[in-house]
């Protein structure tokens, strides 16, 4: 029974890390019909340029933080405008393909920087607290209060601002609110700003928990894909909960499998989604 | 028979240039034909490699087998086996539009690379298998890669022979038919579903080949071999540059991105000692920028798919109708 609380708590913390993700993924799929492969890698970057300031600089996580954050949506805004905008007009297969080259672009650029080696923001061992035979690091604390916050607010912007609802409204019924007189292009910019501001975030909660390694974004790619479909493209809130679902079954799946099939898990259940219910569990599109 | 370095450089060159080939028309016949976006090439190429390995090298080597048997045997498995998990696949997401099907074929090959790694019985895990036997590798000097040279432009021929007429077959027109307008192909009583499948093993039992190929060449594999990255974003790169839809433009597209790859090598040699270890990085960032430029600014390629035969191409009864 402890184990699988045990399981539980690992499980909410990647599901926030998966799910912060996943917002992006879902929105940007929903308003622009395309899967964003380079997502996974806007991660990373975000955790490398938080590295940056922490072991270049010598300042506290919590003040690289916005920093890099604000930098990783300057990169991916820039992207849009000078690649991703002007490849709109053609397919969407084409945004795609260029997308995936921009993963291994970004990916390419950080071996060069920052090298292929591991590294982390703090060598210091954690020791866990102890809590009824549980074990909690201070950093999945962190990690928890952190997403927990930037959900919140993403919901403010969501519900409260007019951007906000002309996201919701583009990502829900494209052509409708084309006609409605939404600034599209607008929303576009929006859009990548809060998915990658949150991807530049997940990223640097998955690297406090665990290590930086040029991978780290990618190999949450499928997982954050696979919350993004289990929750409904364009469905913001849809992909919140599909994050956490992933995230918990997940770490749930070593009690039945080796652990080193873990990632297969995310993938899995895309499948299933897929065959069962394209569009989702909370019908998206 | 010695040949001079340069020319022992060349045939190198061109035999890699032609097992790239041989992957970007098996992936011509996927997207190029039949508009099925797999990302999840790097699978059957690891799939096509181990086969042979396990099937051709001599016994003891830490993994199943090897059983020692001949090449041919080992070229015949591979793509047999590849068509094998196409099928399995396919069978699953054979219904998926483009980006889904992305995003599991990039999802399987993950899979497979996961079971490579891990499944030490078979593969002997991360540590690879060593001593993949080349065909005719006991005669003297450099004839065994000459005729390997061969071996492969045999190979190019026979599928760019094969699957050019296909194009131009039947069964080629309602390829195009359904990637230009799947209703419509529907309508047409065409059995949608079955199309897409038979397309898409075609294309993977020759990636299988491929892959069986690069294995007896560079004579050792191992899971790292096959970052499922890299190896499938190179292939499409080569499929996207020269031309998707036009066999000619796979085969100029794989000589033309390998000629650039194989050029960056020497660039990066000309790098700082300290740059030089992170040489494979530059190389993407070009091959990354070479893809952003021609997307922007000519996404049909080299050889761009030509129009509609003509009523020379000797299809003037069907065209009269």
């Amino acid at each position: 029974m402890i184990d699988i609380l045990q399981l539980l708590i690992f499980g909410i913390v990647l599901g926030g890390i998966i799910a912060l993700g996943a917002v992006g993924v879902s929105l940007l799929f929903g308003i622009l019909r395309f899967a964003h492969f380079a997502h996974g890698d806007m991660m990373t970057l975000g955790a490398y340029l938080a590295f940056a300031f922490v072991a270049g600089l010598g300042w506290p996580l919590l003040a690289a933080f916005p920093l890099a954050v604000l930098l990783t949506v300057g990169v991916a805004v820039l992207i849009d405008q000078v690649l991703y905008r002007r490849l709109r007009r053609k397919a969407p297969v084409i945004l795609l393909f260029s997308s995936f080259g921009v993963a291994l672009m970004l990916r390419a650029i950080i071996e060069l920087v920052w090298g292929p080696d591991t590294v982390v923001y703090d060598s210091a061992i954690q020791l866990p607290w102890r809590i009824a035979g549980l074990r909690i690091k201070p950093d999945h604390v962190t990690i928890v209060i952190g997403a927990i916050v930037l959900v919140t607010a993403l919901h403010l912007f969501l519900q409260r601002t007019r951007t906000g609802k002309a996201m919701r409204a583009m990502a829900d019924e494209p052509d409708l609110a084309q006609v409605t007189g939404i600034n599209t292009e607008r929303v576009v910019i929006w859009t990548w700003i809060i998915g990658s501001a949150l991807a530049a975030a997940a990223g640097i909660f998955l690297a406090l928990d665990t290590r930086l390694v040029p991978l780290l974004g990618w190999n949450l790619l499928l997982p954050v894909f696979a919350a993004a479909i289990l929750g409904g493209i364009g469905r913001p809130y849809g992909a919140i909960f599909g994050g956490l679902v992933i995230g918990i079954s997940t770490e749930m799946s070593t009690l039945a499998i080796a652990p080193v099939y873990k990632p297969a898990v995310a993938f899995t259940i895309i499948l299933i989604m897929l065959i069962w219910r394209p569009t989702g569990l909370l019908r998206g599109r | 028979m010695e040949l001079p370095g340069l020319i022992s450089f060349a045939v190198f060159f061109l035999t890699l240039a032609g097992i790239y080939g041989v992957f970007s028309l098996g992936l011509n016949v996927q997207w190029g034909y039949s508009g099925q976006f797999n990302l999840g090439i790097a699978a059957f190429w690891a799939v096509g490699s181990y086969t042979a390995a396990i099937l051709t090298t001599a016994p003891g080597g830490g993994h199943l087998g090897g059983f020692g048997l001949p090449f041919v045997v080992g070229l015949a498995a591979a793509v047999l086996l590849s068509a094998l998990l196409a099928v399995l696949i396919g069978v699953v997401t054979v219904n998926l539009r483009t980006d889904y099907l992305a995003i599991g074929t990039i999802g399987i090959a993950e899979i497979v690379r996961l079971v490579l790694k891990n499944e030490a019985w078979l593969t002997n895990g991360v540590r690879g298998i060593a001593g993949i036997p080349r065909p005719f590798a006991d005669l003297p000097g450099d004839l065994p890669a000459l005729i390997y040279l061969a071996i492969v432009a045999l190979a190019v021929l026979v599928v760019f022979v094969a699957i050019e007429r296909l194009y131009r077959a039947p069964w080629g027109r309602v390829q195009r038919a359904l990637r230009e307008n799947e209703p419509a192909t529907q309508a047409a009583g065409k059995n949608v579903l079955r199309f897409r499948l038979e397309a898409f093993v075609l294309g993977a039992a020759v990636m299988g080949l491929g892959g069986a190929l690069y294995a007896h060449f560079i004579a050792f594999i191992s899971p790292e071999a096959f970052d499922p990255l890299i190896t499938t974003f190179v292939v499409w790169v080569m499929l996207i540059a020269g031309g998707s839809g036009n066999n000619r433009g796979a085969l100029l597209g794989a000589f033309v991105i390998w000629g650039i790859w194989s050029g960056t090598g020497f660039l990066t040699d000309l790098l700082p000692i300290e740059i030089q270890t992170r040489a494979g990085s530059v190389r993407i960032l070009l091959i990354g920028a070479l893809l952003q430029i021609i997307l922007l600014s000519r996404p049909e390629g080299l050889i761009p798919e030509a129009g509609p035969p003509t009523p020379d191409d000797g299809e003037s009864t069907d065209n009269s109708r």
